[in-house]
Parts: C-alpha cells; sequence; structure tokens
C-alpha cells in the first residue's frame, strides 16, 4: 500500500508539473526573462502549488503522524549560513543555463527527449561531485539531501 | 522563443504539484523536493528507503504519459539552449542543490509552505540568480 501510494502521488506531482509548463524550459527561461520574451505563466504554477501546500500543511503537520510513517520529517536546522546561501545562489545560474530545475526534469524523462536524459544525467553527476568535495573538506560531516 | 501565457492550466498543474506535496506528508511524512528525493535514491538510508524513492520517481515519470493518454499529446519540452549548455547547467543544478539543501519544489514550494527561513532565503536566492543568469546570457551576452 505504502509503494503504490508513493507512486500515486509521484504521478500527481508529474501530472501537475505536465500540464502546468515547468517541463518546458523554454517556457521557464520565459519567465525569467521580463526583459525578453516575458511569460509570466511560472508564477502561477508557483502560486497555486504553495496556497496549496501551505493550507494542506496545517491540516497534516498537526496530526501525531503520518500513516505510513512513526514521524514527519522536517528539517530541523534553522540558520542561515553560507552553505545554504551560495548553494542555493549556484543552482539559479545552473537553473537559467539550462532551463530545468530537478522538478521539471525528473517527470519530463517520461516524454522521452533525450535533453531531459542528458541534464539528469548531469544532475546526477554534479551531486555527486558536490558530495566529494564535501567529504574532501569535511570528512566527518554527515551527508544530507 | 516565445511561449503561450497560460495561467489556468499553470494554476491548475500547481494545484497538482501542491497535492502531491501535501498527501506525501500526509501519508509518508515526507518533504516532496525533486533534489531530496533523487539524492536519498543515490545513497538509500535502507531498502524500505530506496523502494517509497524509487516509487514517487516512477510516478513522476508517468506523469507525461497521464497526459498523453488524456489529451492525445505529451507536454511540450523546448529546449531553446545546446547541449553543452545543458549538460553545464545541470552539473552546476547538482552542486548548487547539494550544497543548498533543496531546489524549486523543496524550498520553493514546501519550505515556503511551512515558512522556513532558510527556505524563503534560499527561494529568494536562487531566483535572482536565476534570472541574472538569464539575462546575462541573452541580453548581455547575447546567445
Amino acid at each position: 500500500m505504502r509503494i503504490l501510494t508513493a507512486f500515486f502521488i509521484g504521478a500527481v506531482f508529474g501530472l501537475g508539473i505536465s500540464i502546468s509548463g515547468m517541463a518546458n524550459p523554454a517556457k521557464v527561461l520565459n519567465f525569467f526573462d521580463v526583459a525578453g520574451t516575458w511569460d509570466p505563466s511560472l508564477a502561477f504554477v508557483m502560486g497555486g502549488a504553495l496556497i496549496t501546500t501551505a493550507i494542506g500543511y496545517r491540516f497534516v503537520l498537526p496530526r501525531p503522524r503520518p500513516i505510513f510513517d512513526n514521524d514527519f520529517l522536517l528539517p530541523t536546522a534553522r540558520q542561515l549560513d553560507g552553505k545554504l546561501i551560495g548553494g542555493a545562489a549556484v543552482f539559479g545560474i545552473g537553473w537559467g543555463i539550462a532551463g530545468f530545475c530537478p522538478g521539471g526534469a525528473l517527470p519530463a524523462i517520461g516524454t522521452g527527449n533525450p535533453s531531459v536524459l542528458i541534464f539528469v544525467a548531469a544532475v546526477i553527476g554534479g551531486i555527486l561531485a558536490a558530495r566529494a568535495l564535501m567529504r574532501f573538506n569535511a570528512p566527518s560531516a554527515p551527508s544530507q539531501a | 522563443m516565445e511561449t503561450e501565457f497560460t495561467p489556468l492550466a499553470s494554476t491548475f498543474g500547481g494545484i497538482l504539484i501542491g497535492s502531491s506535496a501535501v498527501l506525501l506528508m500526509l501519508f509518508l511524512g515526507r518533504i516532496m523536493g525533486a533534489t531530496g528525493v533523487l539524492a536519498g535514491l543515490l545513497s538509500p538510508a535502507s531498502r524500505d528507503d530506496f523502494i517509497w524513492r524509487a516509487a514517487v520517481v516512477a510516478g513522476m515519470i508517468t506523469g507525461p504519459l497521464i497526459l498523453l493518454g488524456v489529451t492525445g499529446s505529451f507536454p511540450a519540452v523546448q529546449v531553446p539552449v545546446s547541449t553543452p549548455m545543458l549538460i553545464a547547467g545541470g552539473f552546476i543544478v547538482g552542486l548548487g542543490v547539494t550544497f543548498g539543501s533543496g531546489c524549486t519544489s523543496g524550498h520553493g514550494v514546501c519550505g515556503m509552505a511551512r515558512l522556513s527561513p532558510r527556505s524563503i532565503a534560499a527561494t529568494l536566492t536562487f531566483m535572482i540568480t536565476c534570472g541574472a543568469t538569464v539575462f546575462l546570457i541573452r541580453h548581455v551576452f547575447g546567445a
């Protein structure tokens, strides 16, 4: 049941990405190109997703536990540090170069478009490289997602 | 490359994305972040951990196929950048989301919805650097 539910939830996400236009780099890049071929659609994706999640979480998080697990696994870090801001800044640069973000690209694999596979492979390469860098800098630090 | 402004479809798609985030929290107690799901798949904590992540990703990949079944066409995937840019961009995205602990879905949707100060700061940061990068590439270097 847990696996089937996870699959269904992934499908809802993938369908949402597909309908919203987030799987389309041309559309995503146009959101950021205010000075050129601007397409404000992405703001509606983010708005719809954010409001839905904010309302839903208000009902879900006060529950004692999730249906198929013992605890809600929420990030506990609170401080704003250079790693967070620097990482986010670097992510934005890569997003601006390629036009895909991970959430847009994973569902887009289903279209069979070879560009998507190239991008996802490069992302995995970047994740593994970042982990190697982290291990090199701080051999005892735990890895995170 | 011009794209059509689609406020209704984009809002509806956004509501589905948000619904999946709420459902994942309700049933599995996890943040619906593409980075987190993918990164965990690369180094799962246990067999059970691997299986739910693989199921979510498999579900995600069926999204375009469901759309194909309902409307008769895949979602548009227009890539206005060269393959070297796609590879460089992807690699940089992988570095950034690992150090930054999340991407558009994890920070921009789930974290912002929880009013997490880290996610709000991260989202503002990557939106600004993404916009600046697009401006530089398209209007300064003229690619």
